[in-house]
């Protein structure tokens, strides 16, 4: 049996979702294969030494796909998984069977269920745990309503095909890691599969995406009205971040949607999230729980956002954030 | 243009989730009911279209007889047709047979666009509209912030954020494109609207028992409301005295040297 899993690259390194799929993925391996490690499937040029340094033991390096093709990149991997993924009920067997792990993003997800529409497999979208319960068998917890809630499910499935979410599991290295050897593979795909392919063009003007940036500042209701965001705007360049922003801030039409953090958002996974005047709906922090650290600033000591993060300030935005972006000025 | 939208019946969330004696559903009892709210984009979406290049917009649900009252709200916003592909009281519907539901009603019309929501916000399963385009041997995109159809109606452009990048998709209709909040701001119905969606008849079709054997399984145990953070906020202060501990705050966790 082999665990695969899809990685995806954020520049020249692997994608911080891909780092967790990966750890989840290691978990999969039978305790008794010593030395066994995780196939690693990459579309373009391999980091092999981060990803041995995570546990894979084999790296696919898959040419013949230009850019981003959901269906021809499924269509690699049900390659790779073999007819293992085409055996019905009579051909199961008792022990570890095939799985294939990617990123609980919008690839992973997309290629993911391209993967089991033309396996006819199940597959589990943003898992947060994975465990085997005997006889091939799979438990798993996974995220529903953006992981307010948690499903536990059974999958007895002849590969498993699952996602691992991108804000639960805590990327960790492998503890023995050895080198990672390379095989380079030509994708079989036809025209059908290529059709739909991604033409890629820069994006907004920061070049720091939401979901990825190390530093976010939030801003809410509390903010008042779209050129009350001069402030958060000045403090996250000076901390070399981004600005978020809650769901009334995108009702109210002050700034645009590709902006929202929360369930209907982006899910985003920074160091630190800055959360100003945001009293901290739970469509919120669908989005922001993933954050290493919360400072919530507010004026009502009370919100949810005030209790549930990590630092608390208690007062108005608009006269914290300029004497903070003060103090910063001041201290170079 | 037909186009056919795919809508579900969801919990409204509001404070808190609250679970069922039997932890296998949420406890609706103080709660209502609303489309998922990416899908009430793809109606918004498919009503313009629709208005642009003529061709009518039909709306369908896989639920309870309850759905109708979501469907009805479609109708309200400028769909002509709803069908609703009636379930069980209290059964969930998995992404695959809920995909083969869907593919009986779309297969059963002329249609040259389908659209749905990128996942439900309750199951969120990520996958019934690329198993529904593999089963009409449709392309597909998914998560569109945008879709813009060609004048000549032969194709469209979907396109998405990704990573700080901006991916765009080229498809020939007709085709599935899964959209995301955001792509539009949907209308309020109007009051003409309502009073038509009153009146209007919705198809009622019963889910087909005999589905796709699939090839393999995949079952719920239970559901469960994850733990909050048991964190005690440290207060650094009161407005802007706060100010130095926050940046001593800010040099701990590496932010600022």
């Amino acid at each position: 049996m082999t665990v695969w899993c899809l990685v995806e690259l954020d520049g020249d390194a692997v994608a911080d979702a891909s780092l967790r799929a990966l750890t989840l993925a290691r978990g999969l391996l039978p305790d008794t294969a010593a030395g066994s490690g995780v196939a690693a499937v990459v579309f373009g040029a391999p980091p092999l030494g981060d990803l041995a340094a995570y546990g894979a033991a084999d790296v696919y390096v898959v040419s013949g796909v230009d850019g981003y093709a959901p269906r021809a990149w499924a269509r690699v991997l049900a390659g790779l998984l073999g007819p293992a993924a085409e055996s019905t009920g009579a051909g199961r067997t008792g022990g570890p069977r095939p799985a294939v792990v990617a990123a609980g993003t919008e690839h992973g997800n997309e290629v993911l269920a391209h993967l089991g529409a033309i396996t006819g497999l199940p597959m589990a979208a943003n898992c947060v745990a994975v465990s085997a319960s005997g006889g091939g068998k799979l438990d798993l917890v996974r995220q529903r309503w953006a992981g307010l809630l948690l499903e536990e499910a059974v999958l007895d499935a002849p590969a498993a095909l699952l996602t691992v979410a991108t804000d639960a599991v805590a990327p960790a290295p492998a503890t023995a890691a050895g080198a990672a050897v390379v095989h380079e593979i030509s994708a079989a795909v036809s025209d059908a599969d290529l059709l739909v392919r991604a033409v890629e063009s820069p994006g907004g003007p920061s070049g720091v995406s939401l979901a990825t940036a190390r530093v976010v500042v939030g801003g809410g209701r509390g903010v008042g009205s779209a050129e009350g965001f001069a402030p958060l705007e000045e403090l996250a360049e000076l901390l070399g971040g981004v600005v978020g922003v809650s769901r009334v801030v995108t009702s109210e039409g002050w700034r645009p949607h590709s902006m929202q953090v929360g369930q209907t958002g982006t899910k985003i996974t920074p160091d630190l999230y800055l959360a100003c005047g945001i009293s901290g709906a739970i469509q919120h922090f669908a989005g922001c729980s993933g954050a290493r650290h919360i400072i919530a600033i507010n004026t009502d000591a009370s919100a949810p956002m005030m209790t549930r993060a990590d630092y608390a300030v208690v007062g108005d935005l608009h006269e914290v954030l300029p004497a903070l972006v003060k103090a910063l000025r001041d201290r170079v | 243009m037909e186009i056919l939208v795919c809508v579900k019946r969801v919990p409204t969330v509001g404070g808190a989730i609250t679970l069922t004696a039997d932890s296998r559903a949420i406890d609706t009892r103080a709660s209502g009911f609303a489309i998922s709210p990416h899908e009430e984009c793809a109606v918004e979406e498919a009503v313009r279209l629709a208005g642009r290049f003529g061709g009518a917009v039909t709306v369908v649900s896989l639920g309870p007889a309850e759905a109708e009252e979501q469907l009805r709200g479609c109708l309200a916003l400028g769909a002509s047709a709803a069908v609703l592909v009636e379930t069980a009281a209290g059964a969930e519907t998995g992404p695959m047979a809920t995909a083969a539901a869907l593919h009986s009603v779309a297969a059963a019309g002329a249609f040259d666009l389908i659209l749905l929501g990128n996942e439900a916000s309750d199951t969120g399963g990520y996958q019934v509209g690329i198993r529904l385009a593999h089963l009409l041997g449709w392309p597909a995109a998914t998560g569109a912030k945008a879709i813009t159809v060609a004048d000549d109606g032969l194709s469209l452009l979907a396109s998405r954020s990704y990573r700080g990048v901006t991916e765009a998709f080229t498809l020939p209709l007709p085709c599935v494109v899964t959209v995301k909040e955001g792509i539009n701001l949907p209308r309020y119905p109007s009051l003409p609207g309502r009073l038509r969606a009153k009146r209007a008849a919705v198809k009622r079709i019963p889910v087909a028992a005999d589905g796709p054997v699939p090839a393999g399984d995949f079952r719920m145990t239970r559901l469960r409301v994850p733990d909050a953070p048991r964190k005690q906020a440290t207060v650094l202060g009161q407005g802007s005295a706060a100010v130095p501990a926050l940046v001593a705050v800010l040099a701990e966790l590496g932010v600022i040297s």
